[in-house]
């Protein structure tokens, strides 16, 4: 990438991932029939509210991204979610301590989920998609347990709606902020240390990875466990945002973060991926969800076109090869 | 090795999944304050069936190394519309049923035809289609509501003989229609194949696109039975969003537990219908033991966790490290 001169233009080329750029041209067609519909798609204030709303799902979607480059997926995002809101908000409610320690809690307790869907992956060498489903359940069963299958009636510290609602910088959300330092984090992780190109390396081929001197087991344990506290932090936002936790808050981010992913042109099999491309995905499927909404399209047909509209953009650029030998 | 030590190795995961159904069951039985009768049995068969069909299509699709996350709102889709179809003359209930199971065929068809040619990884394409398959059936039955012919409902969720649930001899009778079949033919060796190795099963000519294609149809159509007889056993139609990706999670669940292999290519629906009885059965152990019914999910939750964890007994015998990645 330093190459002098005539390596510019190759580079540039190198480095404009097709699948990245598609998604950018959807995101602004989606924009542009958005703003045919009303004028306010394209205000100030409505993109900085969507960027707002997207910034929850850009979170979840930086530790799903992580583990999917790595070959595997984190399908205990949902009550792994609940679990970093219920638990921080349950913190909340011991004072002023609580109030402290109420983020930093709740992320723990996501860590600590991702540690055990980790261990599961990298020691016990069960196939994540399994496992992750397994420490769901788990998790449910905990977080039903406790919060005997209500709502808790704990509220949110007042650190976490800071966090979520306000703003350190007139005009520009917190929750945005705390996306792009999550981004940032994650962009230096993958393109500026070794552990981020040994993650490349294990989604193409952990043996090779192995061989090659990574510690491949150490590795894919500390992905899963960002993965884990990623969500937990997903759900402490949430909670500060609605302030306080609910029953199953998280389901309705699964399946967004991995379209999210998949729509950002990160194959589904690892390897392969940018941020960028997860960015532009993470706005593709907020701005798709808000522009239905602003239609008035019932929730039926939302889902239809959400489901038809994912689809469509696959197979402008996310098909997989022919077979051959 | 011998012919039947082949046979075995092949029929281990089934066994396995055989065993730890009979087991809970005898556990469950044992201990149920009302015994062992045909009431407690017919509530059992009627719970169990269910998952049993949606772990079959899940199994169908899985042993092409393919999945179908989907399959959960086929199924709720199916119960609308069978909600909506199944009723009046004889004459139109049947024009209803065979409608409904025709309707899960083509969602199966879809997404078997988008995985094929769209080329697309059967993870995030069943994810996308089983939001529209949500759609349609949110379309049909905003609230829920609805009805279907009870002299059908009754017949097929009641006793034969007085003993016998009718819901089992329903899936054996599909098991008998569809799965032995299946599972005989050319396609049925071309989907195991396919699943193991797909640019093998290409070069010597294994016909993996129509294996495929006909694998995923016949996910949706079980998908289907299923919707259908949750619609008689409940006389209505509901599209409950949590209710069908509970039902997709857990037909994953009992393919694993009846020792399907997720990479494709081993295991049996056969022995993923025994993963869902025992799944439903585990489940409901808390009841007879008069535990708070809030310890359920995390009961569930930490059977599920250890019966995958068993998969880590094998690496007891890894001799090269390399062979962890497999």
């Amino acid at each position: 990438m330093s190459d002098p001169g005539t390596a510019g233009m190759f580079s540039f080329a190198r480095r404009f991932d097709p699948a990245v750029a598609t998604a950018f041209v959807c995101l602004v067609v989606l924009l542009l029939v958005g703003s045919l519909y009303s004028s306010n798609f394209l205000s100030l204030e409505y993109l900085l509210q969507q960027l707002k709303v997207a910034s929850f799902l850009g979170v979840a979607a930086s530790g799903m991204m992580l583990t999917i480059l790595l070959g595997g997926i984190d399908l205990s995002l949902p009550w792994t979610l609940t679990t970093g809101a219920m638990m921080s908000c349950a913190m909340a409610s011991f004072g002023l301590a609580g109030a402290i320690f109420a983020v930093p809690f709740g992320v723990l307790c996501g860590v600590a989920i991702g540690v055990a869907n980790g261990f599961s992956v990298a020691y016990l060498r069960i196939p994540a998609m399994i496992v992750t489903l397994a420490t769901n359940a788990v998790a449910q069963g905990l977080m039903v347990l406790y919060s005997g299958g209500y709502s808790p009636r704990d509220f949110a510290s007042p650190a976490m709606r800071y966090l979520a609602t306000g703003f350190a910088i007139p005009g520009l959300p917190n929750a945005v902020i705390c996306w792009a330092v999550i981004g940032a984090a994650t962009v230096f992780l993958l393109k500026r240390t070794t552990f981020g190109r040994a993650i490349y390396g294990i989604g193409n081929r952990e043996r090779v990875a192995y061989l090659s001197g990574v510690n491949t087991r150490r590795v894919v344990l500390s992905v899963f466990a960002v993965s884990g506290g990623t969500a937990a932090f997903t759900g402490v936002l949430l909670a500060g945002y609605a302030s306080k936790a609910a029953q199953s808050m998280g389901d309705a981010y699964l399946l967004p973060a991995i379209a999210a992913v998949v729509l950002g042109g990160t194959s589904i099999l690892g390897g392969r991926g940018s941020y960028l491309g997860t960015v532009a995905g993470v706005m593709l499927i907020t701005l798709l969800q808000s522009i239905l909404s602003v239609m008035q399209i019932p929730e039926f047909g939302r889902q239809i076109v959400y489901g038809v509209v994912i689809v469509c953009m696959l197979l402008l650029y996310g098909r997989g090869p022919r077979t051959r030998a | 090795m011998k012919e039947w030590r082949f046979w075995l190795a092949e029929q281990r995961g089934t066994a396995t999944a055989f065993a730890i159904f009979a087991l809970m069951f005898l556990v469950y039985n044992v201990n149920h304050p009302a015994g062992f009768s045909a009431n407690v049995i017919q509530t059992m068969a009627n719970k169990g069936v269910l998952l049993a069909f949606l772990a079959m299509a899940q199994a169908l699709v899985i042993i092409t190394s393919g999945i179908d996350l989907s399959v959960g709102m086929v199924f709720m889709l199916t119960n609308c519309l069978a909600s909506a179809i199944v009723v009046g003359s004889p004459v139109q209930v049947a024009v209803g049923v065979v409608a409904t199971l025709a309707a899960g065929a083509a969602c199966g068809a879809i997404n078997g035809l988008i995985v094929i040619f769209g080329r697309l990884q059967p993870i995030v394409a069943t994810i996308a289609t089983g939001a529209v398959y949500y759609g349609l059936a949110l379309a049909i039955r905003p609230t829920p509501g609805g009805g279907v012919d009870e002299t059908i409902a009754d017949a097929l969720t009641g006793r034969m003989l007085g003993v016998v649930p009718t819901s089992v001899v329903a899936l054996a009778t599909v098991v008998l229609v569809v799965w032995v079949p299946f599972r005989q033919s050319v396609t049925g060796r071309a989907a195991y194949a396919a699943g193991s190795s797909e640019a093998a099963a290409y070069m010597s000519g294994v016909p993996i696109h129509r294996a495929k294609f006909v694998a995923y149809t016949l996910a949706g159509l079980l998908a289907a039975i299923g919707g259908l007889f949750l619609t008689f056993f409940t006389y209505t139609g509901e599209a409950a969003y949590a209710s069908g990706s509970a039902y997709t999670l857990f037909s994953i669940a009992s393919v694993v537990l009846g020792g399907v292999s997720l990479f494709g290519g081993r295991g049996s629906a056969i022995g993923a219908i025994f993963g869902a009885l025992a799944f439903r059965t585990i489940g409901d152990l808390l009841f007879v033991f008069d535990l708070d019914p809030l310890w359920q999910p995390l009961f569930q939750g930490v059977v599920l966790l250890m019966a995958v964890s068993l998969g880590a007994l094998g690496l007891l015998r890894v001799r090269n490290r390399l062979d962890w990645f497999g």
